[in-house]
């Protein structure tokens, strides 16, 4: 299927050149999605080499993009160099599929690309998000793209990449459980409210993206492919299908994800997702609301 | 060179009646920067201090053994440069030697060369059966993290995920090196010089390490810190049988700690023995000197 993909993008490719020459206008036409074909396939690499070892970051050439970065160029990247003329894309900044960042986004793609978007979780086959896993568990057919903003999990304990390559390679991860130590030490118990570490295949420890922690179970033995792509540090990484990913604890501070006991959305009525806190700006009472909102919205349709 | 597991203490004859077998073997161990050439190849050659006339290789340990046998301390005295520290950081890995071996009954009754493990090994042996302590605490110390999580590190790495276990550790390793407690949770950075040193010995000995190595621990505190610190390497020898490897340039420490020394100079070992025998009657030039200029 990949292949058929790229023999089709390289045929619109070739023709967008050809239609270049016959017009001899100086139209700006970009090849589909935005990226050269080489470039396309040197991402590609890297992301096949991410899948294969799963948690490991690899390095990749990140070019330079039409938004600044550290605003999901890495995630922008990924999609990029993965969409076929026949995705459908969907668009998530924190849960939002409305908020400006992931509709520049989206605008970016639909306009090198022509794919139609959604805002469906399950209907979208590629799903590029910052800052949440959809609701909805997703499926074998689905990509989720997570754009990065600091890949390595020990940058916090050691400053050097030379040394953090040499601690991944020897599989030393002290670091990252002391990290998780001293906050117990300070605060009583851990304070990664998003972020926080877990050990990938029982070998690599991996940034999960600073999704919140209550979204890192839905890594754990998952249907669908997750990429990571840092566009800012670089590196691409993956979490196979069906893949361990456990978040790092101690025997006596197991893992906990944020309690949202006794809350539900004040829209939909859902429980056990994630939230967002709001305020009635007239009554000025706390109210809480699905932190995704397709998934809200598809409640509420549900329900009328 | 003559090696004498005896001691002269009641306690440690007692030690040794147990174990003949030294604990930590050195043999041999050099460390060089440079080409090396054939002139300085040879062990014997005459270098103009520790530089080689030909190749000017810098030869900053040459064929170095030494052997620590169990609950002993051994002293190691040298000028600056002499290859004190150097040595140090070749026994605990931090530093590649060129060539020789270090051995240990522990490991694999001192069989394997521990210089030719991989790292991982390396890393496992220095986090169980090393605890280092080095003359600058920003060295062995993470000066921004809590001093409880300071000496959880090395139990983290050798595999504890227990945090009451490892915090009940930290806390008696604290008290015994006689921090108040309520600074535990404080960082290192806001310590003194002396509360810093005693921190770091906390942390080497938070895995129960059957050697500890010393690298200049008293130099550059005040004499009462001094007087405390060697206070309490000397009741963990008592207390917990640990064997050591104490580097000084100051004779008084030596004197104090050590049952054995060697005296280092130019990278080699110029003079060894027990350390009564080598402050009383001095038999190298150079020891003369050091021990004649003993205020």
């Amino acid at each position: 299927m990949m292949a058929e993909r790229i023999t089709a993008e390289y045929v619109r490719a070739e023709q967008a050149q050809v239609e270049q020459t016959e017009t001899g206008q100086m139209r700006q036409l970009y090849n589909f999605a935005f990226f050269d074909e080489g470039s396309k396939r040197e991402i590609r690499r890297a992301v096949l080499k991410a899948i294969a070892i799963p948690g490991y970051q690899v390095p990749f050439a990140s070019r330079e993009m039409p938004i600044g970065r550290g605003w999901g160029t890495g995630g922008l990247q990924l999609t990029l160099a993965l969409i076929g003329s026949d995705d459908v894309l969907k668009v998530i900044d924190q849960g939002h599929d409305g908020s400006v960042n992931a509709v520049s986004i989206k605008k970016l793609v639909v306009a090198t690309t022509g794919v139609r978007v959604t805002e469906s979780s399950s209907e979208a086959t590629l799903i590029q998000s910052r800052h949440r896993i959809p609701e909805v568990p997703l499926s074998r057919e689905q990509v989720l793209v997570l754009q990065v903003p600091t890949p390595e999990p020990l940058r916090e304990i050691e400053a050097h990449e030379q040394v953090t390559r040499r601690l991944h390679a020897e599989a030393d991860y002290t670091g990252a459980w002391l990290g998780l130590f001293e906050q117990i030490t300070r605060f009583g118990s851990t304070t990664t409210s998003a972020d926080h570490p877990v050990l990938v295949n029982g070998r690599y420890v991996m940034a999960p993206s600073p999704i919140p922690r209550f979204d890192n179970h839905k890594l754990h033995q998952a249907k669908n492919l997750t990429l990571f792509g840092a566009g800012r540090e670089k590196k691409i990484y993956a979490v196979p299908p069906y893949t361990d990913v456990q978040s790092l604890d101690f025997e006596d501070y197991p893992f906990i994800v944020e309690d949202f006991a006794g809350i539900s959305c004040r829209a939909c009525g859902a429980d056990s997702v994630y939230f967002d806190e709001l305020i009635d700006a007239d009554s000025g009472e706390v109210y809480y609301q699905c932190n995704d909102t397709n998934y809200c919205l598809t409640r509420q349709e549900q329900t009328l | 060179m003559s090696e004498q597991p005896f001691t002269g203490t009641l306690r440690l004859v007692f030690a040794n009646a147990m174990s003949e077998q030294p604990v930590l073997t050195v043999s041999r161990l050099s460390s060089s920067f440079g080409s090396t050439c054939d002139y300085c190849k040879n062990s014997k050659a005459q270098l103009d201090r520790n530089v080689c006339p030909v190749c000017g290789t810098i030869h900053a340990l040459r064929e170095v053994s030494i052997e620590v046998f169990s609950g002993e301390i051994l002293g190691i005295v040298g000028e600056s440069g002499s290859g004190k520290s150097t040595l140090m950081r070749c026994i605990c890995f931090d530093q590649r030697a060129s060539a020789g071996s270090v051995t240990t009954e522990l490991v694999d009754q001192g069989k394997t060369n521990l210089l030719e493990c991989s790292a991982q090994q390396k890393r496992a042996i220095r986090n169980t059966l090393f605890g280092m302590v080095y003359q600058n605490p920003w060295l062995g110390l993470r000066m921004d993290f809590s001093a409880i999580s300071n000496i959880a590190e090395q139990m983290i790495a050798s595999g504890n995920r227990n945090v009451k276990e490892m915090r009940e550790r930290s806390l008696y390793l604290l008290d015994k090196v006689n921090i108040p407690l309520r600074r535990a949770g404080d960082a290192p950075r806001e310590f003194s010089g002396g509360m810093q040193q005693r921190v770091q010995i906390a942390k080497a000995l938070s895995n129960n390490p059957p050697i500890l190595l010393l690298d200049e621990v008293t130099t550059g505190l005040d004499l009462s810190v001094q007087a405390t610190v060697l206070d309490l390497i000397l009741s963990l020898r008592r207390d917990l049988n640990v064997s050591m490897i104490v580097v000084s340039h100051d004779l008084a420490v030596i004197r104090m700690l050590a049952d054995r020394t060697s005296v280092m100079l130019d990278g080699k070992i110029i003079e060894h023995g027990l350390t009564d025998q080598i402050m009383e009657d001095p038999q190298h030039p150079y020891t003369q000197q050091l021990v004649h200029s003993l205020l």
